[in-house]
Formats: C-alpha cells, structure tokens, sequence
C-alpha cells in the first residue's frame, strides 16, 4: 500500500504541476504566437512516450509488489489452530466455534450471532457461507475482507496480533438493514479464551448442537482459496 | 431552431402524446409542429432533445445525491423538503441515483447529445446514415426515462439493489422487499440500451461512409474518433449484459435459477456478465469525454493537438484493454484468486494508453497561446481532476490494496473522481464551446467563469473527504454512519462532504441562468466565434436542415494551428491550399 501510494503520489504531483505551470506560464500575451508542434516526430512524442514507459514500469512493480502480498492474504491458507465457520445472513452474522474437541462440525460446538472470539496471535482459518444473498465479512482493522456466497463455501484464514475488540461489518448490499448488520470480534489472551469457552460451554443449552446442523461446515468441495489476515 | 424543416411525414401523433397539459397548450401550433418539434429526424434536434433531457435527469439525480448527503451528515433529522430517509429508501436512493447518472446521465448528454450533434457536422455530412433510426433511438430512450422514473412510484418503491443489481438480492422479492422496483429497473435499463445500439449503429455507420470527399480516417477529429470507438467498445460489450438482464428478468419473474446456488445457479455468473459490460461501460463514457477536451484544447491554446495519431492508437489500445479488466471488481467476490493476479495486471496495464492521452492533453498546452475562456478552464480542470480517478485507479487495480478499499468511501470517492471530469466538466466544457453552433448565441463569460471556480472549488470539497472516510474503514452504502464505534470520529468529515455538495449544487445556478438567459440575451454569435478549424464552423449558427449548402471538400488534418508560413493562426479544413480564409 505504501509503495502505491508513494508512485502514484510522485507522477500525480508532477502531473499536476506540469499542468498548473504550462497553464499559467503559456497565457496568451499580445503578439506572441504560439508554437507549432504537432508532436508528429518521434523527438516529440518521446516526451510522452518514455514517461509511459516508465509509468509501464512503476505498474509492473505495482504488480510484483502486490502479487506478493495477494499470495500470502488470499493463497495459501497456512496451517491453522483454529477453524471457526461464518455465516452471513439476512442482517447478522453466524459464528460457529469448535468447542472443547477444537473440531467443527461437533455436537459441543458454540453458535453464537455476530460476536466472534480469537485467542491472539494465532492463525485462525475460517470457512465462510452466506444464507440468503451476497454479504461480505469485513474487519476494517485487520485489512481483512471477503465476500460470502450463496452455494459456495469460501476458505480463508487471519491472524490478529493485537489484543482488543474489533467491529465486524457487511461490505456488499445485502438488503434493508445492510447498514446494520454488525458484529463484533474480540481478541482474546490464550488465558481469557479458554474462560470465554468455558462459560460458553455451560451456558449452551444441549439443543443448540443439534440446531448447529445448518450452520456451514468445512465443505469438501474443491473451493476456492480465499481469506485475509492481519 | 427557426430552420428545421418537415421531411417526414409526421408520425401518428396521439400515440406517443406527450403528457397532456402540454399538448393542450399548443393546439394552436402551426401544421408541422409535431414534425417540426417532436418527431423531427433532423440530427441537431435529436441532440438537443437528447441533452436537454439528459439535463432534466441530472438535476434529478444530483438532488438525490442531495438528499443522500444530507442524511448521512445529520442522520437523525429529517431531510428538509425531503423527509425522513430510513434505511430501505437510502438504498433505493443509491440505485436511483447511480442508474440515472451512469445511463440517464452520461450516455445521453456525451453520445446521445454531442455525438448526435457533432459527428455529421464534423465530417461534412448531411445527417446521419439512419435519420429515422435516430429518432426512434430518442423516443425509445425517453421511454425508458419514464419507466425508470416511474418505478419511484409503484408499490415497494424504487430498486434498491444498488446500480449493479446483483442477484439473489436483485432476483429475489422475498430479500429485497421491492416488488415491482426492480423489474421496472431491469426493463428500464434493457429498454435504453436498445435505444443506444440503434444510437452506436448510426455513430459507426456514419463516421465511417459518410465522410466529405477527401476527409481521410486521419482527418477526422478527435471527437468523432472517440464517439466511434465508444461506439464500437459498446456495441460489443452491450450483448453480455443484455443476456445476464434477461436471465435475471427470467430468475425474477418466471423463478429460473440461473444465479440461484439452490437451483444450480451461480451468483457470480451474474457478476463476470455485468462487468464485462460494466467497466467497458465506463470507458464509454470516458472517451466521448476525452474527445470534447481534444477539441477545445487546442482551440484556445492555438496549438495543434500533441501527437493526434498516438492519441488515436492509444485510444484504440483503450479500447481493446477495456475488455480484459473485469474482474478487478471481483477482487474479493469469491473468484479464483489466481484470477485475480491476472487481471491485476491487465487493469493497472491500461493506465499507460490512458496515461498517453491525458499527457498529450498536457502537451498540448506547452508553448500555447492560451486563452482561459469557460470552455477552456473547464477543459483544463476536466484533465487535473481526472488525474485524482487515474491515480486511485491504480491503488483499486492493485489486488492487494483492493482488499481493503474494496467497498469503502474510496471507492466512492474515485469513481466520482473518475466520472464527474468526463461528465461534468466535458460536458460543461462541450456547452460553453458549442452552444453558439447550437443555439446561435454566446454564453456569458464571467458566468461561465463563476460556473467553473465554483464547481472546481466544491467538486473537491465533495469528494476530498470521501478518501479520508475510506481509509478509516467507512463502508460504501452504509445509511447510518452511528451503529459502527469506530466511526464515531468521522463526522466532520461527512459535514464537509455534505456542504461541498450544497455549494456545489449552488453553483450550478449561473449556469442555468446563463443557459436559458443566453437563448434570448446573448450576442449572436457568427459563424465561427472562436475561429476554430473543424467542419462544424464553416456552416451558419445554428445550422440548417441538411447541415451544408454544398458539399465542403476536406484538405488537411483538423488541428492545423499556428502552422508556419501562414500570417493567420488557424486553417480550416476544408480552405484550399492557397485560398486565403
Ligand atoms: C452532484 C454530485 C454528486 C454527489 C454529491 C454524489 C454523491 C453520491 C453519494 C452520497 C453516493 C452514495 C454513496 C454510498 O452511500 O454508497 C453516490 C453513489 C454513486 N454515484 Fe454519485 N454523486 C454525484 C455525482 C455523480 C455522478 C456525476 C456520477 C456518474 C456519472 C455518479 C455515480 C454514482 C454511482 C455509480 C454511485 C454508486 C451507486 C451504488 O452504489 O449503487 N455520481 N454518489
Ligand atoms: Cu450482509
Ligand atoms: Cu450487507
């Protein structure tokens, strides 16, 4: 991001300023006549030509620089501690947490609407399903972002490196209350989510596992990988 | 207009009556009236019929950006004149607001209004190659306005599925909870680009056969070029979309499952149709643009324009690229992430062509003579704000960076960014220069000149803030900025973005003044005001039926200014080698 914002940034000051100083410096004045340069030879198109060549080299740096960090957001998933499932839907959204066992997809799983919690500094691979309409899992803090689809489940992973809690919001229109439709991560230490876990645990009523079944699991299907992290 | 005369025989007029109070008013017109005013096929009042109506939907769709900005500054106070904006109705102003601009907008006033007007008179040619094709492409485009302004009133409300439509939100009542809003949307918008492929089948046929002895294609001005290969970038774009209309009209009302995963459908199928048309869509809209500036820039510099046959090249190398970008809008949407690499470089690839053009523009203006006439300034300042669109361009092009701007305010901001110079400025700019051809007066200057400081001014004052939002996380239409804590700090800069709107708004008042003044109060221009150099100013002001008393013969390239050995600084193309002017 950086180096983006530093290329674009040079060209476009220079690209203004040439634009500001050729506007003013070459107002009509009595008995000046302007030049005649059709920019026909290839002496004068040079002066645009090479500053493309060398904007086609600035893009393609662009390019290799952003190609690896693409790769490492939303390529390879690496191997992760946790896996929790998400689901958007019509306006929350869904977040399954391996209980005890640490497998989803268990009856001890937790089931809990728009609040999702991560022990900090691991890698947390996530499995993302949307229910009705497209919705797009967003945690503007850790630059992480990724849209749900209906029939597919979307495999991505993060990892937040700082303790605290974080909005969750939904980035593609999703109807009426797309605006609303919030939820909240929260960023545990190693020691608070297991006491999370634990409360959650003895609070979750042995129905809500069978009411699980719905909720989206790791999906066999060759999906695509995609995902995001901190 | 005294001179448009009757060639066709009028059509059966009460069949397409317009609203009734307004033929009342006129049944005293003289015989031909409806020929004369309504169904003429006469190219100029195509284009003017195209403008002034693309004009009305502007006004309409900047008051619903109106509206939307000022919820989003006080969003706990009713909008006044407006009322309360709850959350269903944001989102059927956000449509609304992005169809109308896009399609109600920008393709009738740069195709529609300057195309129509500009490319027979630019090439020495009576009319268009289908004149009667060109009428019909007006009423079926006027058609498609009332339906789509229509659908505010239907039961449900307007679509609020974004401008995008994307299924199953789109496909689907039970999600959406607008009934009838959203097929009254998809005809509407079907309906108007019929109306256009009629229009781009005129454009393409004409520039190409209709040209006047002698005119070669490397004659042609950089305008008609540019309406040529918008043309051309939609006619091949248009059938994708079309297709992806009819199977989600099909999905929507007939319960096909062509974008339902339920039924086998993909959703996505959806997205790759819209885009393929959708960015094309854009460069539509960007070239025409582009081409007004070409030709005013050199006029008031008095130069000819930098490098024209690179700029056709590269318009062309537009053209092509325009097609393999895509999928940047889908960065995130699920596709195959090796996908995305791929059109990462595609995308930030067409930066270069578009990069030659804008520093031809530059060029253009080295060692001028330049004259900071309205059209000028606006010309010029199309050039500087578009820069601001190129430049995030590039950062949304990025796959990586798209990540995190993906559907936040940045994005907002740099569309604007990128569409507001070629629609706004251009077509300010394209007024302020053609209106004498048009109407056969001048505009006033030192309105023109408030017009463009103030819209300048406020342009910025609007959009600025708009990255800033987008950094800090603030997520594109979003009706309510106070459910999320971290933006609480954010609104001073959603106030600011607000009054730049209303400034904005508020300078627009000269211009209306100075249009509608001018018809009557300003000095009647001759036939060639600015002593410009192309066809369209050898003819009188306005031109009559059949545009030329002869048939004008084409002797040189259409930027002959300041050419040595001359003691005039311009050269008409169709004055002989030798006559005098
Ligand atoms: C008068 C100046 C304008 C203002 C103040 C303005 C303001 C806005 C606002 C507030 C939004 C909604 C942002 C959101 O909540 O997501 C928006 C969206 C949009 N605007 Fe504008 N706009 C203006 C002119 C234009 C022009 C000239 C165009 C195009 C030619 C345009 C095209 C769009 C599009 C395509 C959208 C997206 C709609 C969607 O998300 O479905 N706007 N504008
Ligand atoms: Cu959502
Ligand atoms: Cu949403």
């Amino acid at each position: 991001m950086w180096v983006i914002t530093l290329i674009v940034g040079v060209w476009f000051v220079a690209a203004e300023g040439i634009l500001l100083w050729f506007t003013f410096r070459y107002r009509k004045k009595d008995g000046v006549r302007a030049a005649y340069v059709p920019g026909k030879s290839f002496r004068q198109t040079g002066w645009i030509l090479i500053p493309c060549v060398a904007i086609l080299v600035c893009d393609l740096a662009i390019d290799a620089f952003g190609e690896r960090v693409w790769k490492t957001i939303k390529e390879k998933v690496p191997p992760a501690q946790l896996q929790i499932g998400v689901e958007g839907r019509q306006w929350a959204w869904t977040f399954t947490h391996p209980g005890k066992d640490g497998i989803l997809g268990s009856p001890d799983d937790i089931v809990i609407p728009n609040e999702i919690h991560v022990p900090v500094g691991e890698n947390v691979a996530f499995t993302l399903g949307a229910a009705d309409c497209l919705h797009s899992f967003w945690v503007p803090e850790l630059r992480l972002k990724q849209d749900a689809v209906p029939g597919r489940h979307i495999q991505g992973w993060f990892r937040a490196t700082r303790p605290g809690s974080y909005g969750v919001l939904c980035a593609e229109l999703c109807g009426v209350a797309h605006g609303l439709m919030r939820g909240t991560l929260y960023v545990d230490t190693e020691a608070d989510y297991e006491r999370w876990l634990d409360s959650r645990i003895a609070a979750q009523p042995a129905s809500q596992a069978a009411a699980f079944q719905a909720a989206p699991t790791p999906a066999p299907q060759p999906a695509p990988k995609t995902g995001g992290k901190s | 207009m005294s001179e448009a005369t009757i060639l066709e025989p009028p059509l059966d007029p009460p069949r397409a009556a317009p609203p009734a109070a307004h033929a009342g008013a006129h049944d005293d017109a003289p015989h031909g009236f409806w020929s004369t005013y309504f169904f003429s096929t006469d190219h100029k009042h195509i284009a003017k019929q195209y403008l002034l109506t693309g004009l009305c939907m502007a006004v309409i769709g900047g008051l619903l950006a109106h509206v939307m900005r000022m919820h989003l500054a006080f969003p706990d106070r009713a909008v006044p004149g407006f009322g309360e904006v709850p959350a269903g109705t944001y989102n059927a102003l956000i449509t609304m607001h992005g169809t109308i601009m896009i399609f109600f907008v920008a393709m009738p006033v740069l195709l529609g209004g300057f195309g129509n007007f500009l490319i027979p008179l630019m090439i020495g040619a009576r009319d268009m190659a289908f004149p009667r094709l060109n009428m019909m492409s007006y009423w079926t485009f006027l058609v498609s306005c009332l339906i789509l302004l229509g659908s505010f009133f239907v039961p449900g409300g307007a679509s609020p599925a974004g401008w995008t439509a994307y299924p199953p939100l789109s496909a689907n009542v039970a999600y959406s909870g607008a009934a009838w809003g959203v097929p009254l949307w998809i005809a509407a918008v079907a309906l108007e680009f019929v109306a256009f492929l009629m229009g781009g089948i005129n454009f393409i046929t004409t520039a190409i056969n209709l040209r006047a002895p002698g005119m070669k294609m490397f004659d042609l001005p950089m305008m008609v070029w540019m309406q040529l290969v918008a043309s051309v970038i939609f006619l091949f774009s248009v059938g994708p979309l079309v297709a992806g209309a009819v199977l989600l009209l099909l999905d929507r009302v007939a319960g096909t499952g062509f974008y339902n995963p339920g039924a086998g459908g993909d959703p996505l199928l959806y997205q790759h149709l819209f885009w393929f048309f959708g960015h094309p869509e854009v460069y539509v809209i960007l070239l025409p643009g582009l081409g007004i500036v070409a030709e005013i820039l050199p006029v008031f510099a008095r130069k000819p324009l930098f490098g024209y046959r690179m700029v056709v090249y590269a318009t062309l190398a537009t053209g092509v690229l325009s097609f393999i970008v895509w999928a940047h809008h889908q960065f995130v949407s699920g596709i195959d992430p090796r996908l995305a690499s791929a059109f990462s470089i595609t995308t930030i690839l067409i930066s270069v062509p578009v990069a030659i053009t804008m520093f031809a523009f530059v060029a253009t203006l080295w060692r001028g003579a330049i004259e900071l006439k309205a059209a000028m300034l606006f010309a010029i300042g199309m050039v500087g704000v578009f820069f601001w669109g190129g430049v995030t361009g590039i950062i949304n092009g990025s796959a990586a960076a798209d990540i995190y701007v993906h559907d936040t305010y940045f994005v907002v901001a740099h569309f604007h960014y990128a569409l507001i110079p070629p629609v706004f400025f251009s077509l300010f700019a394209g007024i302020y220069y053609w209106y004498p051809k048009m109407f056969g007066r001048m505009l006033n200057e030192t309105l023109g000149k408030i017009h463009f400081w103030g819209t300048f001014l406020f342009v910025n004052v609007t959009f600025m803030p708009m990255f800033g939002l987008g950094l800090r996380g603030y997520p594109r239409r979003t009706f309510d900025p106070r459910v999320f804590a971290h933006l609480g700090d954010l609104h001073p800069l959603q106030l600011a973005a607000t009054l730049g709107t209303i400034g904005l708004l508020l300078f627009q008042i000269p211009f209306v003044l100075n249009f509608f003044g001018s018809l009557r109060f300003g000095a009647v221009a001759g036939k060639n005001p600015w002593r410009a150099n192309t066809l369209e100013w050898t003819v009188p002001s306005p031109p009559g039926h059949g545009n030329f008393e002869g048939t004008p013969v084409v002797y040189r390239g259409p930027y002959e200014y300041s050419a040595p050995g001359r003691d005039a600084d311009w050269f008409p193309q169709d004055v002989a080698p030798g006559r005098p002017l």
